[in-house]
C-alpha cells in the first residue's frame, strides 16, 4: 500500500531523520512508535506531503510519488486524523462533514442543506453513531468527533488514515467504541497507521509495528510475534554516554511537601517531598496529569483538595504572583504560549518577573534591567545578537534559556521545568543539564517534567511515576531502569515488572 | 523605541504622516486661510478632546481590548458635573467629581472584562448603553446650561496658555505623562505584556486582572476630562454629545491612534 525507503530530513542542519523506511499492508493496522522527537510526526509529515523529503523514495500503491501538499495526499487515498481535532465547534456536524467540499446546486454557490444532511447521517450511522447531523459539533463529545472526523476521511475515500495519539483525550468507552470502529473499517479494506505511546492498545488493536528511535529506523514486528518488553527495549535502548554531566549537590530539608493533591478529572491523591538540592523527576505518558499538578502547586490552576507545604509551613498559593513571592519558579511546557512574549525583546522577556530587582517606585532603570539581561546572557550562554533581538527570531534552545534566565532572576528556592529540553538540540540539551545540576548545587529543589526517560534517568535523584493522575510509582536513583518506568507509565501493576 | 516590530515596513509607520501631509496640502491650496496661525490652533483645539481620548484607548488596545463606552463616559460625566456647577457646588468640586466618577465608570468595564471574563467588545457595548441611559435620565433629556464664572472652568475649555488653546496644552501635558508611564514605568511595560501574552504574564507572576481593570479606569478618566474641557468650551453639557454619529467618530478616531 505504502513503501518508505531512505528517508532522510534535516531541519538547518539538525537530521531528525536518517534513512528511515516505512511499509504499510493493505488492511493492516500499523503502529508507529518512538519517543517524543524519535521523528514520528515527522514521518507522516514527509508522507503526507507538509514536509518534503531530502532523500529517499515514497511508493503509494507501487507508484512513487510527491506529494507537495495534504491536499494531494487526501486525493491519492491518504487522510490524517491529528492529534488537535480539525472540528469547528459553532458550526453544525455537516458543515463540518463538508467543509472546504460542500455540495451545492450547480456553481450557484446555494449549499444543499438537505442533501447533505442526509449524506452525514447515513456516513454517521454506518460507523454506528446515531445522532442529529444539524447540531452543533460542540454538542459532541470528543469520542464523537473523532468518529465525525473518520467519517470524513471516509468521504473523501480515504484508503490509509494516520491517527496521531487518537485516545488522548477519550474515555474507556469512547476508546472501544473507536477501536470497534476501526477494526469494522479494517474488514472493509482500509489501513491504518497508528500513533500512539500507550502500550496496551497497541497490543489490542494493531497487526505490526514499527519503532523509531533519534530519527532512526529500530525495527519493525509483528504484534503477535512480539512483547512488551521487547518493544520498550528497542524503543528506549540507547547508551547514556556523556550527555548527562556530573552533579555534586548535597541534599538537604524538605523544601516542598505536597499532600494529597486532587483535582478533578486531572489528578487525584498527589503527594510528595521534594528536598534542597535534588531532582525529582515526574515521569509518565501525555496526558497522566503531570503539567497540571505544577500548575497546581504555582497556583495557576487551582486544585479542589489537598495541601503544600514550602519550607515546613502549610502555604495556600493563589496565582503565580505568590508562587513567585515565595520563590518559586515555573518553566513552563510550551515556551511559545506560556513562557515568553514572542514579540518583546529578549531583555524585556528576562524582565518580566524581574520587575523588583530592576525598577524603584515603579519607574524601571534602564541600566538595572541591561545589567540584568547582560548577566543572564553570560550565565546561560543565551546566543542572542544583542538585548533588542526579539525572542522569536531566537533557536528552540536559546528561547529556552531565555525563560530559564527569566525565573534565575528571582534566585528560585523551588523551580518546576516542564519539559525542559523538548525541541532543543543536543547540545543546547546538555547545558540546560549543566544549569539544572549547578543550581541543585547550590541548594535549590529542582521538580522536573519529562517525557524523555533518559532524561529522567540522567538527571533525576528520584522519579515520580503518573499514570492517568494518579502516582503509580516512586523509585529512587538505584530503581530507575527505562523499563521500570515505561511500565508503571503505561498502566502496568508491581507485579508485571520484570528486572532486566 | 523598543517593541518595535521588525517586519514592519518603513511605509507602514510612516503612512499616516504622509496621509496627514497629503490632506494638509489639498486644503492649503483649496483654502489659503487654512495655513494661518488662528486655524491652525483651532484644529489642534477641535482635536484635544479626541486626543485625550485615543490616549486612553492606547493602552486599552495595547492590552488586547477595546472600550466602545468612551462616548457615553464623555456624556454622563459632562452631565453630572454641569449639572453640580449649575446646582451652585464649587466647580472645582465639581469636577474632581466629574474626574472620579469617570475613573469608576472605566474601573466597572475593567471589571466586568477582568473578573467577569466578559469579552470587552461585548461588555463595552453593553456599558455604552447603560452610560447613555444614565445621561438622559440624569439630563432628562435637556441641555445644562448656565454654568457660571468660575475661572478654572472657563480657561479648561475656553482659555489661553501664552496664546495657545489650553485644550491643546492639556493634551500635549497628557501625552507626556502618558507617553513616559508606557515607556518607563513597569505599568507601562506590564500593559504591552498584557497584550503580547496574556497567559505568559500570568505565569510571570503579573496580575493581570488588575491591569486591565487600571487601563480601563484610566481610559474612562480622560474620557472624563474631554468631557469637563468640552463642557467648558461649550459652555453647556448635551446629550447630544452622545450622538451616535459622534461616537463613531470617537471611536473610529480612537481605534486608529495605534496605528
Amino acid at each position: 500500500m505504502i513503501k518508505m525507503t531512505n528517508i532522510s530530513k534535516s531541519f538547518s542542519g539538525n537530521q531528525v531523520l536518517k534513512n528511515v523506511q516505512f511499509s504499510l499492508e493493505p488492511g493492516e493496522i500499523h503502529a508507529l512508535m518512538g519517543e517524543n522527537g524519535a521523528g514520528k510526526s515527522t514521518l507522516m509529515k514527509i508522507l503526507t506531503g507538509i514536509y518534503s523529503r531530502d532523500s529517499g523514495t515514497v511508493e503509494v500503491k507501487g507508484k512513487e510519488v510527491h506529494f507537495t501538499s495534504p491536499k494531494q495526499a487526501e486525493d491519492a487515498g491518504i487522510a490524517v486524523i491529528h492529534q488537535e481535532l480539525n472540528i469547528l465547534p459553532h458550526l453544525s456536524i455537516t458543515d463540518n462533514m463538508f467543509l472546504g467540499n460542500e455540495e451545492t446546486f450547480g456553481r450557484s454557490g446555494i449549499i444543499k442543506t438537505k442533501t447533505m444532511e442526509q449524506k452525514t447521517k447515513k456516513a454517521l450511522l454506518d460507523l454506528g453513531l446515531d445522532i442529529d447531523p444539524a447540531a452543533p459539533a460542540s454538542s459532541l463529545s470528543v469520542g464523537q468527533q473523532q468518529i465525525v472526523e473518520i467519517a470524513k476521511a471516509l468521504a473523501v475515500e480515504a484508503e490509509v488514515i494516520v491517527m496521531d495519539e487518537p485516545t488522548a483525550a477519550l474515555t474507556d468507552r469512547e476508546i472501544d467504541t473507536l477501536f470497534a470502529t476501526i477494526r469494522e473499517l479494517q474488514g472493509r479494506g482500509v489501513s491504518f497507521i497508528y500513533i500512539s505511546h500507550r502500550m496496551e492498545e497497541i497490543f489490542s488493536l494493531c497487526d505490526r509495528i514499527t519503532i523509531l528511535r533519534d530519527g532512526e529506523y529500530v525495527g519493525d514486528k509483528r504484534i503477535a510475534e512480539t512483547s512488551f518488553e521487547e518493544i520498550v527495549q528497542m524503543m528506549v535502548g540507547r547508551e547514556l554516554g556523556e550527555r548527562f554531566p556530573q552533579r555534586n549537590a548535597a541534599i538537604g530539608d524538605v523544601k516542598l511537601a505536597v499532600k494529597g493533591l486532587s483535582r478533578k478529572d486531572c489528578f487525584e491523591d498527589v503527594s510528595f517531598e521534594i528536598r534542597r538540592g535534588e531532582v525529582l523527576s515526574i515521569a509518565g505518558l501525555m496526558g497522566a496529569g503531570r503539567t497540571e499538578v505544577a500548575q497546581s502547586i504555582f497556583g495557576y490552576k487551582k486544585a479542589d483538595s489537598g495541601s503544600v507545604e514550602f519550607d515546613g509551613r502549610a502555604v495556600k498559593i493563589r496565582n503565580p504572583k505568590q508562587a513567585k513571592e515565595l520563590g518559586i519558579g515555573y518553566i513552563t511546557e510550551d515556551r511559545k504560549s506560556e513562557g515568553l512574549i514572542v514579540d518583546f525583546t529578549v531583555e524585556e522577556n528576562v524582565s518580566l518577573t524581574n520587575f523588583s530587582a530592576i525598577s524603584k517606585n515603579g519607574l524601571i532603570s534602564k541600566k538595572k534591567e541591561r545589567s540584568l539581561y547582560d548577566s543572564m546572557v553570560k550565565r546561560l550562554g543565551i546566543r542572542t545578537s544583542g538585548p533588542e533581538q526579539t525572542a522569536k527570531s531566537l533557536s528552540g534552545g536559546n528561547q529556552q534559556k531565555v525563560v530559564i534566565a527569566k525565573w534565575l532572576g528571582i534566585a528560585p528556592e523551588l523551580l518546576i521545568l516542564d519539559e525542559p529540553t523538548r525541541g532543543v538540540d543536543v547540545g543546547a540539551k546538555k547545558e540546560i543539564y549543566s544549569i539544572i545540576n549547578e543550581l541543585a548545587e547550590r541548594g535549590v529543589a529542582i521538580l522536573m517534567i519529562s517525557s524523555e526517560l533518559p532524561e529522567v534517568i540522567g538527571m533525576a535523584d528520584r522519579v515520580l511515576v503518573m499514570h492517568e493522575g494518579k502516582v503509580a510509582a516512586d523509585l529512587p536513583k538505584a530503581e530507575m531502569t527505562q523499563e521500570r518506568i515505561m511500565h508503571f507509565a503505561a498502566g502496568g501493576g508491581n507485579h508485571e515488572v520484570k528486572e532486566q | 523605541m523598543k517593541l518595535k516590530n521588525s517586519n514592519q515596513s518603513l511605509l507602514q509607520k510612516i503612512g499616516p504622516f504622509i496621509g496627514l501631509i497629503v490632506i494638509v496640502l489639498i486644503f492649503s491650496i483649496l483654502e489659503p486661510g487654512f495655513l494661518s496661525m488662528n486655524n491652525l490652533l483651532n484644529v489642534l483645539r477641535q482635536v484635544s478632546f479626541n486626543a485625550l481620548i485615543a490616549f486612553g484607548m492606547t493602552f486599552v488596545i495595547l492590552t488586547g481590548g477595546i472600550d466602545l463606552s468612551v462616548g457615553s463616559i464623555l456624556a454622563l460625566t459632562g452631565a453630572v458635573s454641569a449639572g453640580l456647577i449649575a446646582s451652585g457646588i464649587d466647580p472645582i468640586f465639581a469636577m474632581l467629581a466629574g474626574l472620579l466618577l469617570g475613573a469608576i465608570l472605566g474601573a466597572v468595564n475593567g471589571f466586568i472584562i477582568a473578573k467577569g471574563k466578559v469579552a470587552p467588545f461585548i461588555a463595552t457595548l453593553a456599558t455604552m448603553t447603560i452610560y447613555r441611559g444614565l445621561t438622559l435620565v440624569y439630563t432628562e433629556g435637556r441641555p445644562i446650561s448656565g454654568l457660571g464664572d468660575n475661572a478654572a472652568f472657563q480657561m479648561l475649555g475656553k482659555g489661553y496658555f501664552f496664546g495657545i488653546p489650553v485644550p491643546v496644552v492639556t493634551m500635549l501635558i497628557s501625552f507626556g505623562i502618558l507617553y513616559f508611564i508606557l515607556k518607563k514605568t513597569t505599568f507601562g511595560r506590564r500593559v504591552y505584556a498584557v497584550g503580547g501574552n496574556e497567559e505568559a504574564s500570568i505565569l510571570s507572576g503579573i496580575n493581570t486582572d488588575r491591569i486591565k481593570i487600571y487601563v480601563y479606569s484610566l481610559t474612562g478618566l480622560l474620557s472624563a476630562l474631554a468631557a469637563l474641557m468640552l463642557t467648558s468650551r461649550l459652555n453647556s453639557a448635551q446629550r447630544r454629545q452622545v450622538k451616535c454619529s459622534n461616537l463613531m467618530r470617537l471611536q473610529l478616531s480612537s481605534s486608529a491612534a495605534p496605528a
